[in-house]
């Protein structure tokens, strides 16, 4: 382990110097993660905005079925994943196994429930704040909603980010319906893992400094866009 | 329509100058008791067309709920709202407007908090254009157009919530003590725009703590105690000779605890 | 003016997505001549799929996609028709895919053995044994910590084989001196290591794995610890999207002389690591 510093500025080195592999590895994970998170904001930020801003009968079972689907383990959503793409499975002949497409459909699963649910937590609070003044004003249901979700816009970030941070770091599930298969469905988690079963420990690290210092970079970006919002009182 | 109002205001040919102005809104025994308290309790109140209403009475009298009740955000428990002689509905409340005592900014921009306004009332265009840039003008709001509105000082605030109800040119403005927590050059702005909606013929129904402002804005006076109306007349009269035991001794800066049946007076002044 | 913003927000949004899912497009669409073979981690791990492919891939053109996982799953996988190829090391449980149609039919490829690893302290006594199953028992006897895949995977089914003929019952021990990880070779290895147990691993994965530490082989040399690959192409009148073809031409580049050569030329150290077997001709 005295080599990890090596081993780690060597794994620096091979982004630095533009290795084909390792910034193929790269790519693919941020193209899955955002998708992923692309996808399920464009259906969980309506959904949790529904959620959070109208009172509805069932609305509290919703509410903690959204909460307790945020500890979805990823690996029975990529067995429940596996079993639909596989085949044999009811939507097999689309022949979307082991292909990023099947990543991007296990990471959403994992994503959206996270995203409905914190938006809901953001938008009942921010509906609380204008809810008289949006009945004074008579706005729809429609453009309250919209509207809603638009003033939220700086703490909605935050809530698709969280998103990020669970699909980036996420294996269980991208591994089975991935395949972790070379130059078409290997990632960055799942090149950690086969690393780590290889016995190449400081690499899997470096590989995790990595992936960490690309979380950290995405975050502070968001946050610095957050940070000049708050300045505006937009946050 | 503001000139119609005016018309009528200045006693012209609808009704004789000795005669009430005519009804614009009515409350019929309105109540409303959540788990059977009474926090507004049995109200008959008529809001006549171009007058300037103030709503007086000591804290947890029960004047902001009393003006929910009147705007329709909160059902009433029993009794009714009539507007203009029919029950009110969602579109008789887009005749009217409310300024809260507390500011709701939307996180946008001075100029998107008043285009809002009109977009969800379905105007758009030059029209909406032509409004913004009234409003914008009436606040003297034009400079800061662009800013943050949650930026703003609580008197600009103020007088952007104002204008973005006035934009919307509503029959009726409800005013939830809008200066309350104002310094006096900011509550001297809100007043002079309030002067000129009535002006306009906007009938004004106005919560206030301060007798000053009543007397300056007031045309009638409706006080409260204990969810009650106690007392209603023309602001001078109610202000100078309070002839309920709770007016009087709110207006003599005392404290009136008798939670016994009041003095009831009429409610048509 | 907010409907306008909520409105790009979303189109933007769509566009992205769009844009992800349609980059995706290419890769199984473009590029059809793929086929996808369900192999082992010990074949995967040690690095020869990295120097068979390129190879095949040069010849035929056709891109080999490996997905490797323990030789159970990896069966699993292919009869539920997630394959084109089976490629694993499990010869009683490939025999069992065949007969149910699963496949059309069993090649050998190659053969490499297992060992059993120790740590330097060697609590059973058994460094330098060419006798598994006197060396099964000793650990026994001595209950000396030992570390099993518990996977169902092919290292895993050899393993259970040896404890029988051995004549030992390891399910009174599991949990005790008996430890099953529930994981792949490089993961028990890993755990195994760290905890001071024997392991049983083929030696494929044991030459390339780069944690060792201070452990050395302890028993090797016993052809009881033989360990068979085997070629199987998965059956397209079970499984219509077999690409039969494609799937047909791995194999039989496989038991090639030129693949068999290929397997042989790979080492790592400078030592082989697995031997090519296939009957000439097949």
């Amino acid at each position: 382990m005295q080599d990890f510093a090596t081993t780690l500025w060597n794994a620096v080195g091979l982004i630095l110097l533009g290795d084909a592999d390792l910034i193929e590895i790269i790519a693919l994970s941020l193209r899955v993660t955002l998708s992923a998170v692309v996808i399920a904001c464009l259906i969980g930020l309506p959904l949790g905005a529904l959620v959070g801003a109208f009172r509805f009968p069932g609305r509290g079972v919703v509410t903690v079925l959204l909460n307790a689907l945020m500890g979805l383990p990823p690996v029975v959503v990529g067995l429940v994943v596996y079993l639909m793409l596989s085949a044999a499975g009811p939507l097999g002949p689309l022949r979307l196994l082991y292909t990023p497409t099947a990543m991007i459909i296990a990471q959403t699963i994992l994503v959206t429930p996270i995203v409905a649910a914190l938006t809901r937590q953001v938008i009942e609070d921010l509906h609380s704040e204008y809810a008289e003044q949006f009945a004074s004003l008579g706005v729809g249901p429609l453009d309250r909603v919209a509207a809603l979700l638009w003033d939220a816009r700086y703490s909605l970030l935050t809530v698709a980010l969280a998103g990020f941070g669970r699909a980036v770091a996420e294996v269980g599930a991208v591994i089975i319906v991935g395949g972790n298969i070379n130059h078409v469905t290997r990632v960055m988690t799942t090149t950690i893992a086969l690393e780590t079963s290889k016995g190449n420990l400081e690499l899997a690290l470096a590989l995790g400094v990595v992936l960490l210092a690309i979380a950290v970079i995405v975050n502070a970006a968001v946050m610095a866009l957050r940070a000049s919002a708050v300045r505006s009182a937009y946050a | 329509m503001p000139d119609a109002c005016l018309k009528t205001i200045d006693g012209g040919y609808v009704t004789p100058a000795s005669a009430p102005a005519p009804l614009l809104m009515q409350a019929r025994g309105v109540s409303f008791r959540p788990q059977g308290k009474p926090l507004v309790d049995d109200i008959d109140l008529d809001i006549r067309e171009g007058r300037r209403l103030i709503v007086m009475g000591s804290n947890g009298a029960g004047k902001s709920l009393l003006m929910r009740l009147l705007h329709g955000l909160i059902a009433p428990t029993s009794g009714e709202v009539v507007w203009r002689g029919k029950p009110l509905d969602r579109t008789a409340m887009r005749e009217q407007a409310m300024v809260f005592q507390r500011p709701v900014m939307l996180r946008r921009s001075v100029i998107a908090n008043l285009q809002f306004a009109l977009a969800v009332r379905g105007i758009g265009g030059a029209e909406r254009r032509r409004r913004v840039e009234e409003a914008l003008e009436q606040a003297r709001l034009g400079d800061l157009a662009k800013r943050p509105a949650r930026v703003l000082s609580g008197g600009e605030q103020q007088r952007l919530a104002l204008a973005r109800a006035l934009a919307c040119t509503p029959r009726l403005l409800f005013l939830d003590e809008p200066t309350a927590s104002l310094d006096p050059a900011s509550t001297l702005a809100i007043e002079n725009l309030i002067a000129t909606a009535h002006a306009r013929g906007i009938t004004i129904v106005m919560i206030t703590h301060d007798k000053g402002q009543a007397r300056r804005l007031g045309d009638d006076i409706a006080f409260l105690h204990a969810g009650r109306l106690v007392e209603t007349g023309p602001a001078a009269r109610v202000l100078e000779t309070p002839s309920s035991g709770a007016a009087r001794a709110w207006l003599e800066g005392r404290l009136y605890l008798d939670d016994l049946s009041s003095p009831h007076t009429s409610p048509t002044p | 003016m907010f409907r306008r913003q909520f409105l790009s927000l979303a189109l933007a949004g769509t566009l992205a997505a769009t844009l992800a899912a349609g980059g995706s497009a290419p890769v199984s669409a473009a590029d059809e001549k793929f086929i996808i073979v369900q192999s082992t981690t010990s074949t995967q791990n040690s690095g020869l799929f990295d120097h068979l492919l390129p190879i095949f891939k040069d010849k035929t053109g056709i891109e080999v996609r490996v997905v490797a996982v323990g030789t159970g799953q990896a069966i699993r996988n292919a009869a539920n028709g997630d394959g084109d190829v089976l490629f694993v090391h499990a010869r009683p449980a490939e025999e069992k895919f065949v007969a149910a149609g699963d496949g059309v039919k069993r090649h050998d490829v190659m053969y490499n053995d297992f060992v059993i690893v120790g740590p330097p302290s060697d609590p059973a006594g058994i460094a330098g044994s060419s006798d598994v199953v006197d060396a099964l028992t000793r650990i026994a006897a001595a209950k000396a910590p030992f570390a099993s895949r518990g996977d169902d995977s092919g290292t895993n089914k050899a393993e259970l084989r040896l404890w029988k003929e051995a004549g030992i019952d390891i399910g009174a021990a599991s949990g005790d001196w008996y430890r099953e990880t529930g994981s792949g070779m490089g993961a028990t290895l890993n755990t195994g290591t760290g905890m001071g147990a024997y392991i049983m691993t083929d030696r494929a994965t044991w030459i390339a794995f780069g944690n060792k530490g201070d452990y050395t082989i302890a028993v090797e040399g016993d052809n009881r610890m033989f360990n068979q690959y085997g070629i199987i192409l998965v059956n397209a009148e079970k499984h219509s999207n077999v690409k039969s073809e494609l799937g047909q031409t791995f194999v039989d580049w496989v038991i090639s002389e030129e693949g068999q050569a290929a397997i042989a030329n790979y080492k790592v150290d400078g030592q082989q690591l697995f031997f090519p077997n296939a009957p000439a001709g097949s």
